[in-house]
């Protein structure tokens, strides 16, 4: 019979048994957070600015002659919430493929970066775009027209996975 | 008119008066209380509706009269709908008998500051009603059928039933000291800093945590549990009648806030002579100053039941029922005596 007790009333020494000065303690800590300086960020006004490792919602690059994309197919295929369409068509130019159709479903992605990472030729990367409004379930599939993003503005990103990818 | 009718209508008048006042109190107390909670947890709280976002709580109003009234399909409906009425109701009655200043006497009739605050069972009155705004919680979790809801319903009553002794037994202390049950009485008692806190302060402390216990606020709000029980009693309610209980809380917490504000700390009467202000007795400006400092009492009441809420944990339930039963009713007794005696030595 080695067995210790560790009851409350054993733990406990006689001021923190009577609760009130124990009770006093914690209000006065309470009291003194009350005017420290507060951690909340205003939204709509003051933004926050994520760094390159963020990932926003994917885009497609955009370059001076066109886009990078040439269609292969490989990150609708490894979408795992199949949010991803791509139709290719033939063109002209040595690049030979592009998309004629590229869909992305913002209601089925989960942010996850798969396409980015399984892209052969960096065309679709992680953009800092977090505020995604739509108010219908349409709106919510980005086709080209919002997903092509001019180089200049994905420098970030392209350096942080030239960097660590 | 004869006078009945007279008297019929000035109680009415006060008494939309008082109820007017309570539901500004309540909305006021809602904003501070969302307030000082996020100051306290290093936020900035409601800041968008109105400027500092003071018109928050009628924001909130609004929106619970808009929303959908659901009455489960298996509840009590008659029961179901009596039962915030009870609350509130219970909880605005309280004030008939509240004196709020001195009464004034213009063209030599005398204008009570208060419904009735002359009765000579008043704190009688206000512990049978605090008695009856039992039902409305226990009903609310009785008639919702619903396990979670009739747990917090049946906690509340054993929590009141259990506080309520060790709160009337620190009031037997005072009524020994005054020898009245009138407010009244007891608040003219305590002129010129003979307030009660200074001659019970061990009462004092036993009604203070009686008190919390009785409105359901933490650290005793275990009625409304929300990690254990949903959300206590009122997890069947939506819509307005989820809005009355959420007001009857803080209608309790006024009215609780009152009553240790009469009882222990002076209510009207001002902390210096009112001579130093050149007030008369029983004039308008009198009245309006005790007014003025009866509120500023009551106020920094609520600030301390919300500073307590954000820093203090919710107990144990067998807690509870230890630190009620083991601790604060033998304490009580003790008190009476303590009182009981030394009143006998000095008479
Ligand atoms: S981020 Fe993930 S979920 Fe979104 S489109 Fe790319 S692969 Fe699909
Ligand atoms: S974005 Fe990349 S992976 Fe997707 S189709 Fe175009 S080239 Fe292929």
């Amino acid at each position: 019979m080695n067995r210790r007790k560790n009851s409350e009333a054993e733990r406990l020494n006689f001021w923190e048994k009577l609760y009130i000065p124990e009770i006093a303690k914690g209000l006065g800590l309470t009291f003194s957070y009350m005017f420290r300086p507060k951690f909340t960020r205003q939204y709509p006004e003051e933004r926050f600015e994520p760094t390159g490792s963020y990932r926003g919602r994917p885009v497609l690059v955009l370059e001076e002659d066109g886009e990078r994309c040439v269609a292969c197919g490989l990150c609708s295929r490894v979408c795992p919430a199949l949010a991803i369409e791509v139709q290719a068509a033939e063109t002209e130019k040595e690049k030979e493929r592009y998309p004629e159709k590229f869909e992305i479903n913002m209601l089925r992605c989960i942010f996850c970066g798969f396409c980015e990472e399984v892209c052969p030729e960096e065309a679709i990367v992680m953009s800092k775009d977090y505020d995604l409004v739509f108010e219908t379930k349409k709106d919510a599939i980005y086709g080209k027209d919002k997903l092509l993003v001019p180089i200049a503005e994905l420098q970030d990103r392209l350096e942080f996975l030239r960097q660590y990818k | 008119m004869n006078e009945i009718s007279w008297i019929l209508i000035e109680a009415g008048v006060k008494a939309l008066i008082i109820i007017g006042m309570m539901l500004l109190v309540a909305a006021a107390s809602v904003y501070v209380e969302r307030k000082v909670s996020a100051f306290i947890q290093l936020r900035i709280g409601p800041n968008r509706v109105g400027p500092f976002g003071l018109l928050q709580p009628f924001a909130d109003v609004f929106k619970l009269f808009l929303k959908e009234d659901i009455i489960p399909a298996a509840a009590d409906r008659w029961f179901h709908r009596i039962a915030p009425v009870i609350s509130l109701g219970v909880a605005f009655a309280v004030y008939a008998v509240i004196p709020f200043a001195d009464y004034i006497v213009i063209d030599d009739k005398i204008i009570q500051f208060g419904i009735a605050p002359d009765v000579n069972i008043g704190i009688l009155f206000i512990l049978a009603l605090t008695s009856v705004g039992v039902y409305g919680i226990t009903l609310a979790g009785w008639s919702s059928n619903n396990k979670y809801s009739l747990l917090g319903g049946l906690r509340s009553s054993a929590q009141m039933i259990s506080y309520e002794l060790s709160m009337g037994l620190a009031l037997v202390s005072v009524i020994l000291i005054t020898g009245s049950l009138s407010l009244t009485d007891i608040v003219r008692d305590q002129a010129g800093w003979r307030w009660n806190i200074f001659i019970q302060p061990l009462g004092f402390i036993i009604f203070l945590v009686s008190s919390f216990a009785e409105t359901n606020r933490a650290p005793f709000d275990l009625p409304e549990a929300e990690p254990e029980l949903v959300g206590g009693f009122n997890t069947e309610y939506s819509g307005m009648k989820f809005g009355m209980f959420f007001l009857a809380e803080y209608a309790n917490m006024a009215t609780a806030s009152a009553l240790i504000a009469m009882l222990y700390l002076g209510g009207w009467q001002l902390p210096f002579p009112p001579e130093w202000l050149g007030l008369q007795p029983h004039t308008l400006a009198m009245a309006l100053a005790q007014f003025a400092f009866l509120v500023i009492k009551v106020a920094v009441l609520i600030f301390f039941f919300i500073w307590v809420r954000w820093s203090i944990p919710r107990f144990r339930y067998d807690q509870l029922m230890n630190l009620g039963w083991k601790v604060l009713l033998p304490l009580a007794i003790v008190n009476i005596l303590i009182t009981a005696v030394v009143l006998y030595i000095l008479k």
